[in-house]
């Protein structure tokens, strides 16, 4: 049994009356890269803002590798961070910010410049080591401030929404870049984002925030596919929630499950589905072509809409438009159900 | 050592707000806000005329002094005065403020803005003396209207009551004149900072809606940039009422406000009236403050 | 005419000669003073200049009472921006990281000074110190002037505070500096400039000062009290011309510069405000 890269234990900060982050427990494994995912005001930044020491638990203990930290100033932590808005010091050199580490550690010119010029190659900026940051793009400031953290080799590093001020194209490619990263180097990623789908494509585990608590940790399959609330099912992707009435007439209970759109097949009135499915029939209210896959929206029996994603496999636009109105059978697999007991 | 002092600090923010906070505020608490009050406190003593010595004993007796028809006099002319030259450099400060908000090129505009503040921190006196040189009987003043003719004109205005006197540079004419070129600047900055904050849309808008230049001016621009106009009057206004520099170099023998605080605690030795004559200015200036603050001038500062 | 695109990028003639005219409102007065400082006239302020000079510069020169006067108002000037600088600073510094009760209040209480009449300060100072049976000294003038100087460091201060991409400071200290060295490496380099300009700013101020030092001054003369004493009672004409030049050249650059610096700042960022 290893130690965990960082534990909270019994962590809470409360601004005034504001709960920002309330009595969270967690652990976070060596090696792993975490994302924290959550709407704005979840808790996830000041979270991580507490792993860095830029703010401090009102009551709790955040332990980084068994030490614990809480009590610690940033600079006496083994961790480093990547800034939302990247915070390169303007008036040094690309060089000198990347240095800055080194240099207040008291490590010689020379060294330092030698390994700058390594961390530029790792993040594929050589030869831009005189440059102000001011002429910088986006995407390549972005850059610096990570071989700015990571020339330090902290033991875990802290990414605040650092891709957030990227268009779609440079967001997807610095996913990629970034796990590669991660890979390459072997220490610890923890990821602040709202951005569920950026979280499901690069984490190894979640951790769900609402309100300043943590609604779930699991791997991206775990979250996605058996969200154990209802905030989960809705902000991870989407869902449909089915209690009360209509879900005591698909599974005998009044127990909220949700299901996935994509996981519910569109069938005629007449289908008899196969033994391990549920059906309940319905009328298509609306229809919304989306080239790739049709979104339906399927009044059901004893009221209530559902969400059903189709593939236009076969069909065309022309198929899928004429559809409203048509009466179907709605049918999914038992395992796609997943109880979120709200 | 440093490290450790360091994470003391961190640990201990509000010991950091009172470090920050402290000396700034212990000075400005213990000597200006406490000269201030104890200003306040003199103001309710009095001076016992035969020994000349002030009696340390609460009293209105001072505040009655002021009500006395020469020291009423005096309030009246500063008020006078201050409101004539802030009404003074609206005018003339609104066509420049207007000119640099809307029509000057980003560079002209830098370059205006430096010119507009630059007098704002150059040496007030030196400024106060160029009148005394401009306004001289045998200055420069004369010596054009001479040319051109027009000395009489000035002779017949320097020849009434209350405004003139012996030569321009001794007149209240004359001190309204350097008045309104010291405190110009105050007046354009605010001015302008409120006109560039009307957006162009509203003008267009305006425009398109069929009003005519004039027109938008009259009822868009002149109400949207007033809450301007009421915050440089701010410091025209006060400034006129608290100065003793311009009246005692610029002005004749009937005195001004400043100039009264200042012979009162000077040769007169009496401390509690000159500070019940500071109330004055600071009572008058508290008004026109909750004016402005109604009026959104605020905003504009 | 009246037309319906006169909301042009033209400015209607008459708009420009009155911007014009307030212009030359603003400054003709301080050349004139130039002109002035080369009279050979020696008891009046005629005009036309009866003749051209240059020696009343030479004559100011050798005035022992003006090199006094001018020392102690750089000397006075010098300490009183010091004191601006701190205070000033730490009380930006304050109201930039903390939220205090009574945080908002801090710069009326800072602006106080400037925003009264200049008489209420002096007096207010001139009776305390009085009735504290402190003796009128360099330090009492000193002491006047600090009051009305912190709020310029402060107000040049505090901007570029609000400026500065927040998390450099947390950015510094995650990579290791302690509170010290984050001043020393992050803080001091970004308000580098507004320091300068705020210092210099303060510096004129307190250097051109005559109301509140005329009440804090014992039998001390600064330079502008020097002046203030040849406005009431003129006795020495042309060298107080040669005065006037003198201190608007002296106090010209650095006020250009401090200004060319708040301008520079504001455009940056006005974009964003």
């Amino acid at each position: 049994m290893t130690v965990p890269a960082i534990r909270f234990d019994n962590v809470s900060r409360h601004f005034g009356e504001v709960k920002a982050v309330d009595n969270a427990n967690l652990e976070i494994r060596d090696g792993e890269f975490f994302s924290m995912l959550g709407p704005s005001g979840s808790g996830k930044t000041t979270s991580l803002r507490m792993i860095a020491g830029f703010d401090r638990p009102t009551s709790g203990s955040i332990f980084l590798y068994g030490q614990d930290v809480s009590d610690l100033p940033p600079y006496e932590r083994d961790v480093n961070t990547v800034f939302q808005d990247y915070a390169l010091f303007p008036h040094m050199t690309i060089e000198d910010n990347i240095a800055y580490g080194l240099m207040i550690k008291g490590i010689p010119k020379k060294e330092r410049y030698r390994q700058v010029d390594e961390m530029l190659d790792l993040v594929q900026l050589p030869g831009f080591g005189h440059r102000k940051p001011s002429q910088l793009s986006g995407g390549q400031r972005q850059r610096v401030a990570l071989a700015r953290a990571l020339i330090n080799h902290p033991k875990v590093l802290l990414l605040d929404e650092p891709l957030g001020a990227l268009d779609l194209k440079l967001r997807q490619q610095m996913q990629v870049e970034l796990k590669a990263i991660q890979q390459r180097v072997g220490i610890t990623f923890i990821f602040v984002t709202h951005d569920q789908e950026e979280a499901l494509t690069m984490s190894d585990r979640i951790a769900v925030f609402s309100e300043g608590k943590i609604e779930q940790v699991g791997t991206p399959s775990d979250v996605y596919e058996r969200p154990a609330s209802p905030f989960v099912a809705g902000f991870v992707g989407t869902s449909n929630l089915i209690s009360g009435k209509v879900a005591r007439q698909i599974t005998g209970s009044e127990q909220m499950f949700s299901v996935r759109p994509e996981k519910i097949h569109l069938g005629s009135a007449e289908d008899t589905p196969a033994k391990e499915m549920v059906s309940i029939d319905g009328v298509i209210r609306d229809v919304v072509y989306l080239g790739l896959f049709t979104r339906y929206l399927v009044e059901i029996e004893g009221g209530g809409d559902l969400v059903v994603v189709q593939q236009n496999l076969k069909t065309t636009s022309m198929d899928v438009l004429s559809a409203k109105g048509q009466k179907v059978c709605l049918h999914w697999h038992k395992d796609h159900m997943s109880s979120v007991g709200g | 050592m440093l490290n450790r002092a360091s994470t003391y600090l961190y640990q201990h923010p509000k010991l950091v707000l009172a470090l920050l906070l402290g000396p700034p505020m212990i000075y400005m608490f213990v000597v200006y806000l406490g000269s201030l009050v104890a200003l306040l406190i003199n103001s309710f003593f009095y001076l016992e005329e035969f020994t000349g010595l002030v009696v340390r004993q609460f009293t209105l007796r001072t505040y009655l002094q002021l009500l006395s028809p020469t020291n009423l006099g005096i309030f009246g002319r500063t008020a006078g005065m201050a409101m004539a030259v802030t009404i003074a450099d609206a005018i003339i400060a609104f066509p420049l403020a207007y000119y640099i908000a809307r029509y000057a090129s980003p560079k002209i505009k830098t370059f205006l803005y430096i010119a507009v503040t630059l007098p704002l921190w150059s040496s007030y006196l030196v400024r106060v003396y160029a009148w005394k040189l401009i306004l001289a009987k045998e200055g420069i003043v004369s010596w054009f209207l001479t040319l051109v003719g027009l000395q009489p004109a000035l002779d017949w205005l320097l020849s009434l009551p209350s405004i003139g006197g012996s030569s321009l540079s001794l007149s209240p004419m004359g001190m309204f004149i350097a008045f309104s070129y010291i405190w110009l600047p105050y007046m354009i900055v605010p001015i302008q900072t409120a006109l560039e904050r009307v957006p162009k849309s509203l003008l267009e808008a305006s425009s398109d809606l069929g009003a005519t230049a004039a027109q938008t001016f009259r009822t868009v621009i002149l109400p949207l940039s007033f809450p301007g106009v009421v915050a440089g009057s701010i410091f025209t206004f006060s400034l006129t009422l608290g100065d003793f520099i311009v009246p005692q170099t610029l002005g004749n023998s009937r005195f001004f406000i400043g100039q009264a605080v200042y012979s009162y605690q000077g040769t007169a030795g009496n401390i509690p009236l000159a500070a019940a004559f500071t109330m004055g200015p600071v009572v008058i200036m508290i008004i026109y403050l909750l004016i402005a603050r109604k009026l959104g001038a605020f905003d504009a500062l | 005419m009246r037309s319906k695109k006169s909301f042009s990028d033209k400015s209607p003639l008459g708009l420009t000669m009155a911007a014009i005219a307030a212009l030359l409102f603003l400054h003709v007065p301080m050349w004139i003073i130039f002109l002035y400082s080369f009279t050979t006239d020696e008891a009046t302020y005629s005009f036309p200049l009866p003749g051209l000079t240059t020696k009343w510069f030479g004559v100011a020169l050798q005035r022992s009472d003006l090199w006094a006067a001018l020392a102690l108002s750089v000397r006075v000037a010098s300490i009183a921006t010091l004191a601006a600088l701190i205070l000033g600073t730490l009380a930006a510094a304050a109201v930039y990281r903390g939220n205090f009760f009574g945080r908002e209040s801090i710069s009326v209480l800072l602006v106080l000074p400037i925003a009264l009449p200049g008489i209420v300060t002096g007096i207010a100072l001139r009776s305390a110190i009085g009735s504290l049976d402190i003796p009128f000294s360099y330090w009492t003038i000193v002491i006047g002037h600090a009051t009305f100087c912190v709020v310029v460091v402060y107000n040049n201060v505090l901007a570029r505070f609000r400026r500065m991409s927040g998390s450099q400071i947390e950015a510094s200290m995650d990579l290791g500096a302690n509170s010290f060295q984050t001043f020393r490496y992050v803080i001091l380099p970004n308000l580098g400039t507004a320091l300068l300009a705020g210092g210099m700013l303060a510096f004129a101020l307190s250097f051109d000062e005559v109301i509140v030092t005329t009440f804090t001054a014992g039998q001390q003369s600064t330079l502008p009290i020097w002046i203030f004493s040849q406005l009431v009672r003129p006795r020495d004409r042309p060298v107080t011309n040669v005065v006037a030049t003198i201190v608007i050249l002296i106090t010209f650059l650095p006020i250009f510069f401090a200004q060319r610096i708040s301008a520079e700042n504001s455009d940056t960022e006005g974009g964003s405000k």
